[in-house]
């Protein structure tokens, strides 16, 4: 299955295979083991004790203080429905450990000026922090709302896929600490495979609605580095049921801005021809 | 199969994340932009012999910049690294282009104004003129490509008309400001400028928010609405004062600052509506669900 090699075509000559998370959320106990690694391995700031009413989620959603957010969906379903054929009658429960995609064409990467969100080695997208100057143009352009400025701090931060840990041979905190194995991490061409028999397990054993998120590279990211298996659409997970990465249509937006440049400037010349007056 | 009526979202919480921007980045879309028209306005004004519109032209044009670098930089929330702009040359990203055109023309701009006000060097202030004149058309048009080129739908499905809107805006500003700094003899041009761009502007601003379909709405609710509304009404009024009566100053005056308020006002209501749109995941979920379950 080939994937594409986004450290390859960042003029890395030689470099590791391209890694990321296959997080089966069907695997998931919302357990938020994955929250709490990542936080103490990466020293990732408090942000709040809040009680945010929206079942078991608390954390509310990705940010510059939180690089990993498990969502709790509680559905209304007939009783007896599943992945292990049973359930609490009435309502099947929908967790999935969100983290940043490390997208194949990464917007955040594309409109940073300074050149602080870079590509590793390993096909992920980190912000170097001693280059951030904070401007914030990654924040926006992000269409899974990923990463933002941390307010006392200044510059953007967000998941680094553990780029200390990958240097040292070691996976991932979040993956670490995962009991279910709901997360995955590894080469992203064989966690694919995985997940295309995953899926086809699933649908064997009768749960239809599983399907992948991101696994493709014909999506308008160009693939993610951080792929899921959902079993609903995205947007009840809070996750765009169609992303695009912005610079797609920045060839077409530089023309348009010739353009208005070109009327601009005929008139202004326009507006000093004919008599004086 | 159809997809449910009302798109569906994670406890009806956002997508996006909104910007960070203050409003030092609406201040420096108008600024930035009225500095590039000025540059544009002065060097025709050289050119043709107008003397005094040239000199508040190009002193319109350096106050503008300076206030735009600070804005830029006041906003950055690491403001000693602002340097780190120039560290790169990015195509793809509308703002590293832009801090490149800023970087070319702000020195430029100074170096034109400095040489006139001081009575040196008059070829080295010609030939400075003429390079900023010449960046011009891109400083006021790259910042509705930097607007556009985010996620956020209302930016983004508005790109084939910011680039259009902050030029002409810029170019009402610059004619606006500069008539009711300049004597009317010499003012025709920038009186022009002011009622054009006006205009050029109030039918960018009507497409962009009738094209821009459901996400367009953002540009008639909350602050984006009301900045929108005033906006409409200050560059309209501003261009009939300055049409009918900016022969005389005191109707260049009048006329010229409220299109330049307008202008103001029309990049504050673009960043509101920005934010506003961010917030509500409809404008997210619903057309990229569409997208998806269209039959192809």
């Amino acid at each position: 299955m080939t994937v594409i090699d986004p450290a390859a075509l960042s003029g890395y000559d030689v470099h590791p295979p391209r890694v990321g998370f296959f997080t089966d959320t069907t695997l998931c106990i919302g357990c938020k083991a994955c929250e709490v690694a990542c936080k103490e391995w990466n020293g990732v700031p408090d942000d709040g004790l809040n009680w945010l009413t929206s079942s078991y989620d608390h954390t509310g959603a990705l940010g510059a203080n939180t690089w990993r957010h498990v969502a709790f969906i509680e559905k209304q379903a007939p009783a007896g429905e599943g992945p292990a054929g049973e359930g609490t009658a009435g309502v099947q429960w929908l967790m999935s450990s969100d983290v940043c995609k490390h997208c194949t064409s990464a917007a955040c990467l594309d409109v940073c000026p300074t050149g602080s969100l870079m590509r590793t080695e390993f096909g992920t997208v980190v912000v170097q922090q001693d280059i951030c100057n904070g401007c914030g143009y990654c924040v926006p352009a992000c269409p899974f709302g990923v990463i933002d400025r941390r307010h006392d701090d200044g510059r953007v931060w967000k998941c680094t896929l553990c780029y200390d840990r990958l240097k040292n041979d070691l996976e991932p905190a979040c993956a670490q600490a995962c009991p279910t194995k709901s997360i995955q991490f590894g080469p992203l061409d064989e966690l694919r495979v995985r997940a295309h028999d995953r899926v086809a397990k699933l649908h064997d054993a009768g749960t239809v609605d599983a399907r992948l998120y991101g696994a493709g590279d014909g999506d308008g990211v160009g693939g993610m580095g951080a792929f899921f298996l959902l079993l609903d659409d995205p947007e009840v997970y809070g996750l765009p049921p169609d992303p695009v990465v912005t610079t797609r249509d920045l060839p077409d937006m530089w023309l348009t801005a010739g353009k208005a440049a070109a009327a601009f400037a005929v008139g202004v010349v326009a507006m000093f021809v004919g008599r004086r007056r | 199969m159809v997809p449910p009526a009302e798109p569906r979202s994670y406890y009806g919480r956002p997508i996006l994340k909104k910007p960070v921007w203050e409003w030092f980045i609406p201040a420096y879309f108008f600024s930035g932009g009225l500095a590039g028209a000025s540059s544009a306005l002065a060097f025709g004004a050289r050119l043709t012999g107008r003397t005094r519109l040239a000199r508040r032209a190009r002193l319109t044009s350096l106050a503008a910049v300076s206030a735009s670098t600070y804005f830029l930089v006041a906003d950055l929330g690491r403001p000693e690294r602002f340097v780190n702009m120039l560290r790169v040359a990015k195509p793809t990203s509308p703002m590293s282009v832009g801090s490149w055109i800023l970087a070319g023309f702000g020195p430029a701009s100074g170096v034109a104004a400095a040489t006139d006000v001081l009575g040196i060097l008059p070829g080295v202030g010609a030939v400075a003129e003429a390079g900023a004149a010449i960046l011009s058309p891109a400083l006021t048009t790259y910042t509705g490509v930097l607007v556009a080129n985010t996620a956020i739908p209302a930016w983004h499905e508005a790109r084939h008309e910011l680039p259009w809107l902050f030029a002409a805006g810029s170019a009402a500003s610059a004619g606006g400001i500069v008539a009711a700094l300049a004597p009317p003899q010499e003012a025709g041009p920038a009186r022009r400028m002011a009622v054009a761009g006006a205009a050029a502007e109030l039918i960018a601003a009507d497409r962009m928010e009738r094209q821009s379909g459901e996400w367009g709405e953002v540009y008639r609710e909350g602050r984006a609405g009301r900045y929108s509304c005033l906006s409409r009404w200050c560059t309209g009024v501003g261009a009939l004062v300055m049409l009918l009566l900016g022969r005389r100053r005191p109707g260049a005056v009048v006329g010229g600052t409220l299109v330049a308020v307008g202008a103001a006002f029309q990049r504050f209501a673009v960043a509101a509506a920005g934010e506003q749109s961010a917030e509500d995941p409809r404008h997210v979920v619903g057309p990229q669900r569409a997208r998806v379950s269209a039959p192809s």
